[in-house]
């Protein structure tokens, strides 16, 4: 082994006080370093640590942005989601791989540029987009592959892509990116102006039970999907025996089709810090963790600059507004491509230096959380919510939205619209009102709720946006008349096949089963018995996985079942000789005809 | 149905071990009740090579590895009512179908030139007509032809084929308690 490659290791580890829970971060450090983790750098690092090899390397097969093989010191990697797809993904894919003449998966032969897919990055309303390492390009088209390409080719400098700045702080000096906002809607809580500090001076006014008094009396339910009561949640925590308490917000979003806290990571950083910096003062808490997807690692710089204006202002940091009783200090944790790392469990084992596999629920976090230890997992709007009822007091909050749902969403609207982009609209609102407004009128099916969420028909369009109706994080899809719905759930399933952590039997496999028997009747070789099959599959896969993301994971099979039976029922057909068509004896044995030098007599009979 | 108006069962071991069909043998004494309640049809139980007639069940060990499982098993689809896959193979592929991921080339290579007992001086991988030529993958047999039940178990244990068949020849549902399927 090289004394370098130990030396740098050694640098590293130091550099995170060889602390093995800082694993993320240190084999992150090493990857932009070095390029890759080989087999040398996991055993050096090991014995660095102290840990065992097997769990570096764990960690590094786990992670999407990781990789244990050389790659490029340039790894594009392009979106695939379905909606950047139909943004023309598949042509600037094409272009890519022609310019380098690689494949996908591929690294040039001069060892400079790595060609990737990735699932949704945050980018759906200006699709086809792409990461060149951390800068994000959007609006691709087949044409500007080629520039990307010559352009790296002659500078290899990533950041010089970025041509033109988005708009809001995308132009910051810390941010540079060209990635818009879009805000199409601002609503009265989460995109409205703020007074910084206002809130937390507010909250220190009053006693923690009494802040989360105020959360339960808005009736603040998690905006992050699960929807489950923020003041209760508080409460849990606070009450439970365990120090020191952490507070972790939620920025993973991985949820295809989401990509409104990205917006407002972007535009009100202020706003969800302070709802952290609450928090902690309601459960007691001194740390706080942002965990942001590696997606968005080109706001990172400019989010640690807010966390240290507000260190200066008193805002966060020791003794806070003043306060010789309450100090409270956030530090970014960034993830590395793992949409299951979403689910509030997988996201703990990721801060705490481990493969991002979930936990079993319970005892829930807010019970033992990051190492163990009572903590709140919220939202990156559901704190931005906080902040705002802080302010303004919980009965503005309430006279917002519907009944069960008080307060505002942000959506965020792609696909087939006019106007795709982030929308805050009150809760209770129609599905059709919600269409107008991003000019999606004429859509034929509508997935609320990203990937795991609901395909919804025309016919039900009028039902409304809100935890008792439709629930979602955030995503809408819109899909216009011209797409196949079956095709768009199968895509889901591809995604979930990916992106299942392969704990349990129903996910790992289920899936897979899944999307075969989908493809099947989608290829028009299925029968009427097969969508009784998928109703059963999915069922199990729905009641037997572990975590959230099989839970959900057989919904596009389940919604589309049942709201889309006409377009299954219109392609299977009811067969009498017992044969599955989907099984071609001449194509299977097509491989061995061409090894043994003889045709099948049972094949061509 | 045969002339003596018993029901006909009829069995197979495609790409399998013979070890499902041990495990009906492990009825044993109940066998002799089950030759009461049945005739058999084409099995290796009496050694009929070809159907006689109609069969009401018909049992399926192993998998399709080849295009001669292929043919046995649309034949066993034509000539039964039912069809019930028994064990592992049958019904996931089992331990044939770790060939999955090796390369048919390296599975013939290994079969006909490069195994540690092949010899092999011509080098040739045998094209006799004989010899069936096998699939790109091994699939579960209900890739392949409808299966009305699938009995999991490798193989499943003597009592569980006992109590499927018996349900399945007196029309009655076929409800395995719990503790008939369950292996860990
Ligand atoms: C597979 C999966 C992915 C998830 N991804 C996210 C996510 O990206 N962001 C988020 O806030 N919650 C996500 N969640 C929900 C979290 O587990 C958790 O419920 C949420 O962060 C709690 O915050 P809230 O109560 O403020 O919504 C995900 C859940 C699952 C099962
Ligand atoms: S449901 Fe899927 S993602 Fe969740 S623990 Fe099981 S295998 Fe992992
Ligand atoms: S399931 Fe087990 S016993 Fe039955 S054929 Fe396969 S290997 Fe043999």
């Amino acid at each position: 082994m090289s004394a370098s490659l130990e030396a740098t290791t050694r640098e590293v580890c130091a550099a995170c006080g060889r602390d093995r829970t800082r694993l993320m971060d240190i084999v992150r450090t090493l990857q932009e370093r070095l390029g890759y983790i080989g087999g040398d750098t996991a055993a050096a690092l090991a014995r660095e640590l102290g840990i065992h090899r097997v769990e570096v390397e764990s960690m590094v097969s786990f992670y999407a942005f990781l990789s244990h093989r050389p790659q490029g010191r340039i790894v594009i990697r392009l979106c695939n989601d379905y909606l950047d797809r139909m943004l023309g993904a598949d042509e600037v894919a094409a272009a890519f791989e022609a310019e380098l003449g690689i494949r996908f998966g591929q690294t040039t032969p001069d060892g400079a540029i790595t060609l990737q897919h990735v699932p949704c990055i945050g980018m759906c309303d200006q699709g086809p987009a792409a990461l060149v390492n951390d800068v994000v390009v959007t609006e691709l088209s087949s044409d500007a592959a080629r520039r990307i390409v010559r352009e790296l080719r002659k500078h290899g400098d990533p950041a010089r892509l970025v041509t033109r700045l988005g708009d809001g702080n995308n132009a910051h000096p810390l941010v540079r990116a060209m990635v818009n906002n879009n805000i199409r809607r601002r609503g009265p809580v989460i995109f409205s102006p703020m007074v910084r500090g206002e809130a937390i001076r507010k909250a220190l006014a009053i006693t923690p039970a009494e802040v989360i008094r105020a959360v339960k009396t808005a009736r603040l339910r998690g905006r992050g999907g699960a929807g489950f009561p923020t003041g209760m949640k508080w409460e849990f925590a606070r009450a439970a025996a365990g120090e020191p308490k952490y507070v972790v917000c939620n920025a993973d979003e991985g949820e295809p089709g989401t990509f409104k806290d990205r917006v407002i990571l972007t535009e009100l950083p202020d706003r969800v810090f302070a709802g952290m910096t609450i928090a902690g003062y309601a459960i007691g808490a001194a740390e706080g963790v942002l965990y942001l997807r590696g997606e968005y690692a080109y706001l990172r710089k400019y989010l640690e600059d807010v966390l240290a204006r507000r260190r200066a202002d008193g805002l966060l940091g020791q003794q806070i507004c003043g306060r010789s009783d309450f100090s409270f200090d956030i530090r970014i944790q960034m993830g590395a491509g793992a949409y299951v790392c979403g689910e509030e469990t997988a996201l703990l084992s990721s801060c705490e230096g481990l493969r991002g596999d979930p936990k079993n629920r319970p005892p829930f976090p807010a019970q033992k959380g990051l190492f163990g230890r009572p903590t709140v997992v919220n939202n990156v709007e559901t704190l931005a919510c906080v902040t705002k009822i802080l302010e303004e007091g919980p009965a503005t909050f309430c006279e917002l939205g519907s009944q069960g749902s008080p307060g505002t969403k942000v959506l965020s609207i792609s696909g087939d619209c006019r106007s795709p982009g982030v929308f805050e609209v009150p809760f209770g609102i129609k599905l059709s009102e919600v269409l107008a407004l991003a000019g999606g009128e004429d859509a034929l099916a509508v997935q609320v709720g990203g990937a795991s969420g609901q395909m919804v028909a025309r016919e039900e369009f009028d039902r409304t946006i809100c935890y008792d109706d439709l629930a979602t994080g955030g995503s809408i899809m819109v899909f216009g008349p011209d797409r196949n719905v079956l095709e768009i759930a199968e895509s889901f399933l591809d995604f979930f096949i990916e992106e299942s952590c392969g704990y349990c039997t129903p996910c790992r496999v289920g899936n897979v089963l899944l999307k075969e028997r989908l493809h099947r009747i989608n290829a028009g070789q299925g029968e009427s018995a097969d969508l009784d099959y998928l109703q059963d599959l999915a069922q199990t896969v729905k009641t037997m996985s572990r975590c959230g993301l099989g839970q959900t994971s057989a919904n596009p099979v389940l919604t589309t079942l049942k709201n889309f039976r006409v377009t299954y029922n219109a392609l299977v057909r009811k067969r009498t000789n017992g044969l599955v068509p989907a099984f071609d004896l001449a194509a299977a044995v097509g491989a061995a005809e061409a090894l043994v030098g003889r045709k099948s007599e049972h094949a061509h009979a | 149905m045969s002339q003596n108006g018993k029901p006909k069962v009829a069995t197979t071991s495609l790409a399998g071990c013979f070890g499902c069909h041990m495990s009906l043998l492990d009825i044993d004494d109940r066998i002799l009740k089950l030759v009461e309640l049945v005739d058999f049809d084409k099995s290796p139980v009496d050694d009929i090579k070809e159907f006689t007639g109609r069969c009401a069940v018909g049992l399926i060990e192993g998998g399709c590895c080849n295009e001669e499982n292929v043919r046995v098993l649309r034949d066993f689809r034509a000539h039964c009512d039912i069809l019930i896959a028994v064990g592992d193979c049958a019904t996931m592929g089992g331990i044939p179908a770790l060939r999955n991921n090796i390369p048919l080339q390296e599975c013939y290579d290994e079969a006909y030139r490069n195994g540690p007992t092949v010899y092999n001086p011509s080098g040739r991988i045998p094209d006799d007509p004989e010899l069936p030529l096998l699939l790109n993958r091994v699939y579960p047999i209900q890739e392949v032809v409808k299966i009305d039940y699938f009995l999991p178990g490798c193989p499943p244990p003597a009592d569980t084929l006992w109590a499927a068949l018996t349900a399945l020849l007196g029309n009655q549902p076929v409800q395995l308690p719990y503790g008939l399927l369950k292996y860990d």
